[in-house]
């Protein structure tokens, strides 16, 4: 119960966070991407803000044996380098840099209850349920 | 265009690493956004997609109180079907390449991840190169 809690505790910042820095808004991203136009740094701050706490409390976390509230961390296990992590990537890049929304910017948008978020989420899920199907085919 | 956010940007992103920081510590997860969205397809435990849920709650729950109090800053210049390719394309893509712009770049960089770090420069890189081939090219 408390893990459910902090998760919805969590999306709460990490969406104000996306609204404050304006990264919600598709108009910030393609001003950032748009490097032979004018340029817009924002996304660079943002980066840069959220590293500045990440980098050095994330190693102070993980030196603990397990989480707070867990039985143990869930972490990615995969390490090596390999094609559906490039391809992948190359894939996703296309698509954000179309519309200017990845996953964590267009979630928070549907609170606006604009039907073209609504269209981008629903396509972004049919995306990540093909993906799932061609990886365990 | 409109001029840099560099307050907003700043704070904007520290929130983001303390929401990370938070959920990493407390519950031991990654806050990749598509890979806790994409557990919601996959995942076999109801506990599992309870807290999947509540996170995608809180985040539609923070977005409309900022809406609330400021009104969302949202202006989105692609229309109908360029939004279903791009919502394909970032659905399929972040599932294959195991993470988004929030798992890869914030969090898989503060793991010193070499896998996040060299997708972080890939989707970067498609990013810019698919807005400079639609803005200034066709």
């Amino acid at each position: 119960m408390a893990q459910i809690a902090v998760a919805f505790a969590v999306g709460i910042i990490f969406a104000l966070g996306l609204a404050v820095s304006e990264m919600i808004n598709p108009a910030r991203i393609i001003g950032f991407l748009d490097v032979a136009g004018r340029w817009d740094p924002t996304l660079l701050l943002v980066m840069a803000g959220a590293l500045a706490v990440t980098v050095p409390i994330f190693p102070l976390i993980l030196r603990r044996s397990k989480p707070i509230l867990a039985a143990q961390f869930s972490l990615p296990t995969k390490t090596q380098v390999d094609p559906p992590l490039v391809i992948g990537a190359a894939i996703f890049g296309a698509g954000w840099g179309l519309a200017g929304f990845c996953p964590g910017p267009a979630l928070a948008a549907l609170a606006s209850g604009s039907p073209s978020v609504i269209l981008f989420v629903a396509a972004m899920l049919v995306g990540q349920w093909l993906a799932w199907r061609f990886e365990t085919r | 265009m409109i001029e840099p956010n560099t307050l907003g940007g700043l704070i904007g992103g520290a929130l983001i690493g303390l929401a990370a920081v938070l959920l990493l510590a407390l519950n031991g997860r990654i806050a990749g956004i598509s890979g806790i969205l994409g557990g919601l397809i996959t995942s076999t435990g109801r506990g599992d997609r309870f807290w999947r849920c509540a996170f995608i709650f809180g985040l539609l729950a923070g977005a409309g109180l900022y809406a609330l109090t400021s009104g969302l800053p949202l202006e989105l210049q692609a229309r109908g079907p360029t939004l279903l390719v791009a919502g394909l394309l970032v659905g399929f893509g972040t599932r294959l390449g195991s993470g988004c712009t929030s798992g890869h770049g914030v969090c898989g960089l503060a793991r010193r991840s070499p896998r996040s770090l060299l997708a972080t420069m890939v989707f970067m890189v498609a990013a810019a190169l698919t807005v400079f081939l639609t803005h200034h090219i066709f």
